[in-house]
């Protein structure tokens, strides 16, 4: 289940004149985390995982939960040069991991690609952002929200282990509201960059794509196409999970995570 | 007053069974057009041109159509065709087109040149419309749904600059950029035609409207909320400085006149089964909410009345987190539609007039008091109707229906659009 602990803390910045949110906790070296295009269901139970090791800051991308909508961005990379700058502000920079989740995981492969050297690691969790030679990358226009975030689990009881039968009100009015965000920010195409396997060519950041095994929304292609364009990345699935890699199997992709850092 | 002819043209497929209470389920873009057959699509486009044709010859002084994508309840995929061709093939009526799906046009440029050539073609009998589209327009066209609203407004700046100031100027907008505006074909209208806005409940879009002192044009929506709107209406009128009147007031309602009270049923009845818009109460089709509540496609806080009835909120523009609850309505409402339960309701509630003339005649009246417009559609020759139901009912109005409406538009003095100027409130000359 979702929760909110007790522990972490809340920090804010001033981006661009827009207040963009984060939670904080744990201590040691700095993972900063971007979420799936559905919001930040807030601090979950893959962060305290990795808060076991690391500094955490989940932050609410530019537009989504407590962070305000810059109105005229019209691009993933235009979220990417806003959080550069709020990364920065929140005393984080140039030794930082970064984790982006989904859509997070094109918004942090955009950063990637214009803050070349300024971080240790980059990982990234079925993310979204190039196009996949086979499949596609799931159209959420084409699904009522709730179905959507099932379609990231592996099965609608997974689904039903984090949310319940069905999701609580404010998490719909969170899915609802976040969508709304994303189809501001990628419409045509859907989901992806065509320019960014070129720009991510000069990424040598060492990256960790984790891939859930049953991934329904990014297909396994779009792993493989970040596989192929990045100079330094290992993809590793995750056995038995869905697209939602952190919030079905937390403890496996904590793991992986730390795993993946402490071998640098 | 102003009475206008309008079906929106269903594809009627018997053989495949996209047609009548029996056929097969429509569900919004649920269905493969592997099954669509031209040659069925060619006779249903000619009959429809035909009978709008025959409605001019009937007295009708506006032939409406109307636009959808992907869907066999309407075939007006390019409504812009169909209106070329009845501006060469009718002589006096206004071909009124309720509308145009303004943002989901890339090149509204494009859109300006269509309509000026129609409205020449036509010698100066276009009314223009506009319209943001429900989420299967944008969806079908691909248009980037949270600027639905402002696309639309960009839109109509554009296209109204485009028509009435001499080219060539830069349009350097938000949503379009031209480098070379100077469309070599102007409206024949000055400074160009009307234009006129159907909707059926987004309150921007009816305060939009009354701003710029455009007739509203509610679409077959129950009495008491259009009534309700068309207050709105009027408030934003006064706060804008002129009183709104019955020229600024549009209602399109469903009416079917036949020989005998029998006949009348039958075709009624037609209404709600085969491809009529599943929209509406009472049909056959299944509405998908997560494609009528897009992301952004809605603002939130901007409901009108109309919201809490089926018909128009499961039109689509209910909050999105009304969605899963029209969901359910629509279900509930193909099971209450057993026995044809709520054609009588809707028969009850003047959502569907059907009859005589001498039974109709009365219940038009009705509506007529009760709302004051001063533009009225009757909406006709839908669902399962066939050619001969059409063909009757509109030889019936031109005979016995139009003549009493307009005495009884005299009577309540119902002025419409071409009586008097809805941008001045100065009596128009005629033509």
């Amino acid at each position: 289940m979702t929760t909110q602990t007790e522990t972490h803390s809340q920090i804010a910045v001033e981006v661009a004149g827009l207040k963009v949110n984060a939670l904080q906790d744990g201590s040691g070296p700095n993972i900063v985390v971007f979420h799936h295009s559905t919001g930040s269901p807030g601090w979950i139970p893959f962060y305290d995982f990795l808060a076991q090791n690391y500094t955490v800051t989940a932050i609410d991308m530019p537009g989504y939960g407590q962070s305000e909508r810059p109105v005229w961005a019209r691009h993933p990379r235009d979220i990417a040069m806003l959080l550069h700058s709020a990364v920065h502000k929140m005393g984080i920079d140039n030794d930082a991991h970064m984790v982006g989740m989904g859509f997070g995981g094109w918004v942090a492969a955009e950063l990637a690609a214009m803050h070349l050297h300024g971080l240790d690691s980059l990982i990234l969790v079925g993310a979204a952002g190039v196009q996949p030679e086979e499949g596609e990358i799931a159209d959420v226009i084409f699904y009522e929200f709730e179905e959507y975030v099932k379609l990231g689990f592996s099965s609608d009881e997974a689904y039903a282990e984090v949310f319940g039968d069905e999701a609580a009100p404010e998490l719909k009015e969170l899915w609802d509201f976040s969508r709304e965000m994303t189809a501001r920010l990628t419409w045509k195409p859907w989901m992806f960059n065509r320019q960014l396997p070129h720009l991510i060519g000069e990424v040598e950041t060492p990256t960790l794509l984790l891939w859930g095994e049953n991934d329904r929304v990014t297909p396994i292609g779009v792993a493989e196409v970040y596989n192929a364009s990045l100079p330094n990345s290992t993809l590793q699935v995750v056995e038995g999970v869905g697209h939602l890699v952190e919030l079905e199997n937390p403890q496996a992709a904590a793991d992986a995570i730390h795993s993946f850092i402490s071998g640098l | 007053m102003f009475v206008g002819y309008f079906t929106e043209r269903p594809y009627q497929d018997f053989e495949s069974g996209w047609v009548g209470a029996t056929g097969r389920e429509i569900e919004d873009l649920g269905m493969t057009n592997g099954d669509y057959n031209p040659r069925i699509g060619a006779e249903l486009y000619n009959r429809y041109l035909d009978e709008k044709v025959y409605a001019e010859e009937m007295g009708f002084d506006g032939l409406m159509l109307n636009e959808h994508h992907s869907t066999p309840f309407c075939m007006g995929g390019v409504m812009n065709v169909e209106a070329a061709i009845l501006a060469r093939i009718t002589k006096r009526a206004k071909i009124v087109l309720l509308g145009n799906v303004l943002p989901i046009w890339e090149d509204p440029l494009w859109l300006a040149e269509e309509l000026a050539e129609i409205d020449m073609i036509s010698r100066g009998r276009l009314v223009t419309g506009w319209v943001r589209g429900t989420g299967r327009e944008s969806v079908a066209h691909n248009s980037q749904a949270p600027f639905n609203w402002e696309r639309f407004q960009e839109a109509h700046d554009f296209v109204v600059k485009a028509w009435s100031t001499p080219g060539p100027f830069r349009w350097e907008g938000e949503h379009y950029q031209y480098r070379y505006v100077n469309p070599w074909a102007r409206p024949y209208q000055e400074p160009h035609p009307q234009i006129w806005i159907p909707g059926v409940m987004s309150r921007n879009t009816v305060k939009w409207c009354a701003e710029h002192r455009y007739p509203y044009v509610m679409l077959a929506t129950e009495i008491e909320p259009t009534k309700q709107s068309f207050q709105y209406y009027d408030e934003v009128a006064q706060e804008n400085g002129y009183e709104a009147s019955t020229e600024h007031h549009g209602y399109l309602f469903k009416v079917h006149v036949d020989e005998t009270e029998e006949l009348a049923e039958e075709a009624g009845r037609k209404y709600i089964s085969g491809p009529a818009n599943p929209f509406l109460e009472g049909n056959q089709g299944t509405v998908r909410s997560n494609l009528q509540n897009l992301p952004g496609l809605t603002s939130r806080t901007a409901l009108l009345p109309t919201v809490t009835t089926f018909a128009a909120a499961a039109r689509g523009r209910q909050e999105a987190q009304k969605a899963a609850l029209a969901e359910q309505a629509a279900e509930q409402d193909k099971q209450d539609a057993d026995a044809f339960g709520t054609y009588e309701e809707q028969v009850n509630k003047y959502s569907i007039i059907t009859g005589t003339p001498k039974t109709v005649i009365p219940k038009i009246r009705h509506v007529l008091e009760e709302l004051r417009p001063g533009n009225i559609f009757f909406w006709d020759g839908d669902g399962a109707m066939n050619h001969d139901d059409a063909m009757r009912s509109l030889r019936l109005f031109g005979e016995e229906v139009i003549p009493a409406v307009r005495e009884m538009g005299k009577e309540l003095d119902l002025k419409g659009a071409f009586e008097v100027d809805t941008q001045t409130g100065a009596p128009m000359s005629g033509d």
